[in-house]
């Protein structure tokens, strides 16, 4: 009889219901989440008494004018900006072709064996992965062997090889909403389209690309969030070659300097929020 | 639905502000009032440390080295070290509350008395603290007003290494500081702000018209000319370095020839077999550190802290440390358990005239150390500096 009751009276009120279900989610967004933001901004007006280390709890924007101020910290932003960017470009020009051949040249058979061969180096451990591109770009690694012959020095450690061992942390995530998308894209199209005259280059600007582009979006928030977050990469492979990750991670854990890693963090957070605003219009985020 | 996350933003913004707004304020310009142990009881089975590489050795390197583990059997409290690169690491640590006890260097000492982590030492408690080289006791790293802080555990130089084969032996520290260098690229250098006094000793000796006399002790103009310098150097840095397995690998892959190192990777490197590195003090001098145990002030197994502390600085492991580690021991006593017996010689370690010559960390204060007034740079201003001298 009791539990008539209960069902009755959530049957009769819809937003109990509601709110019982998403009670537990809400809670993590607000108070691990977004209470945790806040208190970190709250955390970059405070200061750190220079000798002691602890934490002054009065209010300054010294953080912020020494951002603005000191130019290296707007290079550092630009520089890590920039890494972003061209992971996500890198990673775009090779998913696309990947994507395309799996999804529409591919026998289904085997197009989920080829699904988790992409998917297999996400089990293998990241330090693992990264290590291994160190051992490679290092002096007289495999990619300055490689090179040799062309007379060409490799790149060593540095941004580039910061660059290209991000694009191949996060080549997967590109990859897999790609597929996704051109999966969803019916082969009716494509061959209305070459029925009509098109060439290959036609079909893929005007037919492909249009239906792709959100799904494209999609990766491309992915790689771009990963890159511009990421400070172990740069500490193995980059040589001296400074992020904001990685100044944020030496001011926390080395420096002690909690306020200004909090204040030197809202830039990246600002990044992705605009990038994520930017990219809302084109509806990326309904569509995947 | 973007309104509703605003709204919900500036909620919780609210909430917390108002809860953190009645947290209490925590500057410490007088020294705390923290208590002393005043009797030992009996151990509590558990020490958690925070060390620097290869102060707890426990075999899991070399199976022949390891003072951890018979401390274990014969107290019975289970050691937890924890490995740090930089002082900075240290401090940083230690304000968690999670730990024991800190093996301090002099740029770590103060900041830690007098932020109220570290707790007086009774120095009664700990008999081998009787027979410690009397130089380094009351020093100004690791006493206040005459009470010990600390037990010191051994000090030594940061050297200057070099790949034996690849390097000719180097005599002065203008082959990591010259502009124009054969090994672009495959220099190192220490990564914390406090190798700006390494910059620093060096225009000591290049540079007399700056008048700097305490390396630590630097004011705007004096700090300016050691930005400039190790911007210069920069340009030849391969990589800098502050975890040492990162530096010993860097070491033997060659990617690193030379640059400011300690013994103990040297050591490491040489026991490997994959590359020959010598070491040397050049002609201008060293810095380095002079380290100390120190007991926390939020210790919770303190009775294991002390009985470590007094293992430690005992003969014959503090003999097995400095041997491993490549510095001079603390315990004078150390000198006859040596495996080597001419360690002590190499090492100066009873020579307090040498002593006296190295440069070891301090924190810098605004308030000179050389005595100059309150016209110097403080810690915070050399670790900004350091941002952007790596660019």
């Amino acid at each position: 009889m009791r539990k008539n009751r209960i069902n009755t009276w959530l049957y009769r009120h819809k937003g109990a219901r509601a709110a019982l279900l998403l009670a537990l989610p809400v809670l993590w967004l607000a108070i691990a989440y977004l209470g945790s933001l806040a208190v970190m901004l709250i955390s970059s007006l405070w200061s750190v008494d220079s000798f002691t280390g602890n934490t002054v709890h009065s209010l300054s924007f010294g953080n912020f004018h020494t951002l603005i101020t000191q130019r290296v910290y707007s290079t550092i932003a630009i520089r890590s900006i920039g890494v972003a960017v061209a992971v996500t470009l890198i990673d775009g020009l090779l998913a696309i072709p990947i994507a395309l051949f799996i999804s529409k040249v591919l026998k289904p058979r085997f197009r989920s064996v080829v699904i988790a061969l992409v998917l297999v180096p996400l089990w293998a451990s990241y330090l693992v992965k990264t290590y291994a591109w160190r051992s490679m770009f290092a002096d007289g690694g495999v990619i300055a062997w490689v090179l040799k012959p062309f007379g060409i020095h490799g790149p060593g450690f540095g941004l580039a090889a910061t660059t290209i061992t991000l694009a191949y942390l996060w080549l997967p995530y590109m990859i897999l909403p790609i597929y996704a998308g051109m999966d969803r894209l019916p082969n009716t199209l494509l061959e209305a389209s070459s029925d009509l005259g098109a060439s290959a280059g036609r079909t893929f600007r005007s037919i492909i690309l249009p239906i792709i582009y959100p799904a494209i979006i999609a990766g491309s928030i992915f790689t771009f969030s990963l890159s511009l977050g990421d400070y172990i990469v740069v500490k193995i492979v980059g040589g001296t070659t400074q992020l904001v990750a990685n100044v944020i991670a030496d001011n926390v854990g080395t420096a002690g300097n909690l306020p200004f890693a909090a204040a030197m963090a809202i830039l990246p957070i600002t990044a992705i929020l605009g990038y994520l605003f930017i990219v809302r219009r084109s509806g990326a985020l309904e569509n995947f | 639905m973007w309104m509703r996350t605003k709204k919900i933003v500036i909620a919780a913004l609210a909430a917390f502000g108002l809860a953190i707004a009645g947290a209490t304020a925590g500057v410490a310009a007088s020294l705390p009032n923290v208590a002393m142990l005043k009797s030992l009881g009996k151990g509590e089975g558990k020490l958690n440390i925070i060390v620097w590489a290869g102060y707890a050795e426990n075999g899991s390197n070399d199976k022949t080295v390891d003072w951890v583990n018979p401390f274990t059997k014969a107290t019975g409290c289970v050691v937890n070290a924890k490995t740090a690169g930089t002082s900075d690491e240290m401090v940083s640590l230690m304000k968690t509350g999670g730990y024991d006890g800190v093996s301090a260097s002099g740029d770590a000492t103060l900041r830690l008395i007098y932020g109220g982590q570290v707790a007086p030492v009774n120095t009664a408690l700990v008999p081998n603290y009787k027979t410690i080289s009397p130089f380094l006791k009351n020093q100004q790293w690791n006493s206040v007003n005459g009470q010990m802080y600390g037990i010191p555990h051994g000090w030594g130089a940061n050297v200057l290494a070099y790949n034996a084969a690849k390097v000719k032996k180097p005599t002065s520290w203008s082959a990591v500081f010259a502009a124009n260098s054969p090994y672009k690229g495959q220099i190192t250098a220490y990564d914390s702000p406090i190798y700006i006094a390494d910059a620093a000793m060096y225009l000591m000796a290049t540079q007399p018209a700056l008048k700097i006399t305490n390396p630590y002790s630097l004011d705007k103009t004096q700090l300016a000319a050691a930005v400039a310098l190790l911007k210069v150097q920069k340009k030849n840095i391969g990589e800098y370095w502050s975890d040492y397995t990162k530096s010993v690998q860097s070491f033997e892959s060659s990617n690193t020839l030379l640059g400011s190192s300690w013994q103990v990777i040297a050591n490491t490197i040489n026991g490997d077999k994959k590359v020959t590195v010598a070491t040397t003090v050049p002609k201008e001098g060293a810095t380095g550190w002079s380290d100390t145990w120190m007991i926390s002030s939020k210790a919770q197994h303190p009775n294991c802290m002390y009985q470590w502390m007094n293992w430690i600085t005992s003969p014959k492991v503090n003999a097995q440390v400095a041997e491993y580690f490549g510095e001079a021991p603390s315990q004078t006593l150390a000198c006859a358990q040596t495996a080597d017996k001419n360690f002590c010689t190499t090492y100066h370690a009873t020579d307090a005239a040498y002593a006296k010559k190295i440069w070891y960390w301090t924190t810098p204060t605004t308030s000179c150390l050389d005595g100059r007034g309150n016209i110097c740079t403080d810690y915070a201003a050399w670790t900004q500096a350091w941002t952007s001298i790596k660019g």
